[in-house]
């Protein structure tokens, strides 16, 4: 390993900050005051057609970004301090909001980490139910994160599919759980409800349509020169410093690296389920756009697996105490792979029904960190398309 | 006799007295002519606060196509904009911010508050950097419940907002 | 439907042992893991303490003063290479903050089920004001990058000034922001 960061990385973020100790609690953006005649600070967000729920404060030479300095924690909710009030049943609602359109992969690692507190051994039907709704869940994240994409790079055709597609995927949630987004299904020992009648069928069916359709998103986006010129050789993310920077998910593996929490550390029956990670080695805007679409294909594939080894009968969920508690002193850190990437669930019991302290590692907040890195040297017009291909939830990252 | 009434001190009363007479005479079907044509071409700010924001995203969407009823996908600048629909939660950090973006917007305008965070708080009652509903900071026109509402509650609150606007009294017509 | 007999059988004796009691956990301590612990009690002796080794899972307490050499050991000698997490842990009662770094690996195959739960503590203050007290750490961020915004969250949610950190400025929350850091356990929130 090369102990020495690499020069980009360090002016990136010499250049915004100062160095007086006095300044450590000024908000961000006071500190851009070092500007020249020629550098211009613009602020963008959080009411902008390209930022989402969070701010950029971007300073440009023309028509070229010099430094960007993100200001994330415009929904940051304090879903860890809420958390620490509630007893390990009622902290799943709002513990899946922060990807209200990904809830059972956030949901997931909390689940898991409950479940080892408390030591309960979940049914083998009930591991295949929740692989089902959790790839389901990253197609329906997925679709909305490329409508999102279409709409960042003015292809108002990219914002219109993906939109109208995922109702199908939606549809099969809201039959399998009853809400269309916030299903609130895992819960520890289980899922809430079995599958309904006939749903085998019908997952079938609409998944192999969904997939039959995504393909055809290659001929309208990513066959189509406008995108690739707008995307390619943009945002280059190296191998060296994605590792270096801790990046995860789609970006992670749009770097060349192969790391897919499914395969590593398969949770539940994830290992045996025949799982194909994406690697791709450009690392830049377009390979961290096509990896996701690729993992919906993967993941109709993981979907049919699960179809078929599910028994087909049996309880989906084993009956809990009325208010589970851990087991004194415990600590448990569990990590799934959620639609942006690993997501992390670091939970601290001390023998109560609440959790003493519970820290959500999300993915989003752990790709910001290559923001500012990937953006000195664009050009302006391509901030939203590096932005947005970091697979970013603004609500997740703020928690 | 109308002659004696009208001398120079008594003018400007007169005028006033027209305005008025005018106003009753044409106000109300200009003013409707008017709200008739603001309804069917409400431009919502673009401008996500929190996870609602995906089922707005979702009532663009062509199963549910929102744009039927005259309310136009949130794009562009806030300038041209008459509609806040605020998608969620509202932190402390972003009640300065939203409300400054009210201001900015020309008048008419109005306000839907979408989700139970946008009322009340909804789940993130007793967090400490969540506002318990937007009415403190801004002029709410409709509430559209659902924790989040489905597309169609939200279709369905724009429906009563451009109800309200018909019956409201459209300004400076004369 | 034809696998399902022969696979989970083998599948859940794996899981089992992680949640079941400590005794016997204490027995089949995993050996991969048992390896890490040891080499990094070989290098620091009884500067760092065990906490504990699980399945995955190596949890290391280390005091405040030798967490950086510590990181560093970890990184070059052991391969880890990024932070996946930095979770602070409000501990009134020892009057102490605990940070709690989760390392991980991508560059290391054999590590990438792995995860080193590297945990130092700060001391901490009845009235903290945050950057100006002796609620202080060693950054890591010269030797992992990756934990740069996660210590600026730790700084204003836990007050824990990391120094040598080149960007301790606030986060998440609103500029406004004058409490104290909100996920200290003394910090109460309303109606509660």
């Amino acid at each position: 390993m090369t102990t020495e960061l690499p020069a980009d990385i360090q002016s990136s973020s010499s250049e915004i900050q100062t160095d007086k100790p006095s300044s450590n609690w000024l908000p961000p953006g006071l500190a851009l005051q070092k500007v020249d005649e020629r550098i211009m600070t613009l602020n963008v967000g959080p009411q902008h057609p390209g930022s989402g729920h969070m701010r950029l404060i971007v300073q440009i030479d023309g028509d070229y970004i010099v430094a960007c300095d993100p200001d994330p924690g415009y929904v940051h909710r304090g879903e860890e301090k809420m958390a620490e009030y509630r007893n390990y049943i009622t902290n799943i609602p709002h513990l899946e909001r922060p990807v209200i359109h990904d809830s059972c992969n956030m949901l997931y690692p909390y689940v898991l980490g409950v479940e080892e507190l408390l030591g309960i051994e979940v049914p083998e039907r009930a591991k295949y139910v929740r692989v089902i709704a959790a790839e389901l869940n990253r197609c329906i994240y997925i679709m909305y994160w490329l409508a999102i994409y279409g709409i960042f790079l003015g292809h108002s055709t990219m914002f219109m599919w993906p939109t109208g597609d995922r109702e199908l995927l939606i549809d099969l949630m809201e039959k399998m759980t009853g809400a269309r987004v916030t299903h609130s299904h895992f819960i520890p020992g289980g899922v809430r409800n079995d599958l309904p009648a006939n749903f085998e069928e019908v997952c079938l069916r609409q998944v192999n349509y969904f997939e039959k359709r995504i393909k055809e998103y290659a001929a309208v986006f990513y066959d189509n020169p406008i995108l690739i010129s707008r995307t390619q050789n943009t945002g280059v993310l190296s191998r060296q410093d994605a590792i270096r920077l801790g990046v995860t998910g789609s970006v992670l593996r749009a770097s060349g690296i192969d790391f897919d929490v499914r395969k590593k550390e398969p949770y539940d029956v994830y290992d045996e389920l025949d799982i194909q990670s994406i690697v791709m080695t450009e690392g830049d805007a377009y390979a961290r756009s096509k990896i996701p679409w690729l993992d919906m294909m993967d993941s109709c594939n993981i979907i049919r697996q699960a179809l078929q080894k599910m028994p087909k009968s049996g309880s989906v969920r084993v009956k809990l105490k009325p208010n589970p508690k851990g087991k004194g002193l415990d600590t448990v850190y569990k990590r799934v792979e959620s639609g942006r990437g690993s997501l992390g669930c670091y939970i601290v019991s001390d023998g109560k029904p609440e959790p003493y302290r519970l820290k959500l590692s999300v993915p989003s907040f752990r790709n910001l960190i290559a923001l500012p890195y990937l953006l000195k040297g664009e050009k302006l017009g391509n901030m939203p398309s590096v932005y947005w291909s970091l697979n970013y939830w603004p609500v997740e990252a703020d928690r | 006799m109308l002659k004696d009434l009208l001398t120079p001190e008594t003018a400007n009363v007169f005028v006033g007295k027209l305005g008025d007479i005018l106003e009753k005479a044409i106000g109300k079907p200009l003013g409707y002519a008017i709200n008739w044509g603001r309804i069917w071409s409400l431009w919502p700010v673009h401008i996500e606060t929190a996870c609602c924001s995906v089922e707005f995203g979702a009532a663009s969407s062509p199963r549910y196509d929102i744009e039927r009823f005259g309310i136009i996908e949130a794009f562009g600048s806030l300038r041209q904009c008459d509609l806040v629909v605020v998608q969620g939660t509202i932190t402390r950090k972003m009640a300065p911010r939203l409300r400054l973006v009210y201001d900015q917007m020309p008048e008419p305008k109005y306000v839907i508050a979408m989700g139970a965070c946008a009322i009340t708080g909804g789940l993130y009652f007793d967090s400490y950097n969540v506002l318990p509903g937007i009415d403190g900071i801004l002029p709410v026109d409709v509430y559209v419940p659902g924790c989040p509402p489905r597309p169609e509650t939200l279709i369905q609150g724009c429906l009563l907002l451009q109800e309200k606007i018909k019956r409201m009294k459209a300004r400076t017509i004369v | 439907m034809s696998s399902d007999s022969n696979k989970p059988v083998e599948e859940k004796p794996e899981t089992k042992p992680v949640v079941k009691k400590p005794e016997e956990k204490s027995v089949e301590l995993p050996k991969f893991e048992k390896d890490i612990s040891d080499k990094i009690v070989e290098k620091f002796g009884d500067k760092v303490e065990v906490a504990f080794v699980k399945k995955d899972r190596v949890g290391i307490n280390v005091s405040r003063e030798n967490v950086h050499d510590v990181a560093e050991f970890i990184r070059d000698g052991l391969n880890y290479d990024h932070v996946e997490s930095v979770s602070g842990v409000d501990y009134p009662q020892d009057n102490e903050i605990a940070v709690v770094y989760h390392i991980g690996s991508y560059s290391d195959p054999t590590l990438a089920r792995q995860l080193l739960v590297l945990s130092t503590r700060a001391q901490r203050e009845e009235n903290p004001i945050p950057g100006n007290d002796a609620t202080r750490l060693p950054t890591l961020r010269d030797i992992f990058y990756s934990v740069e915004f996660h210590e600026r969250e730790i700084f204003e949610m836990f007050g824990v000034y990391f120094e040598g950190h080149p960007d301790n400025r606030r986060l998440l929350l609103p500029e406004d922001w004058a409490d104290i850091p909100p996920l200290r356990k003394d910090f109460a929130i309303k109606g509660r």
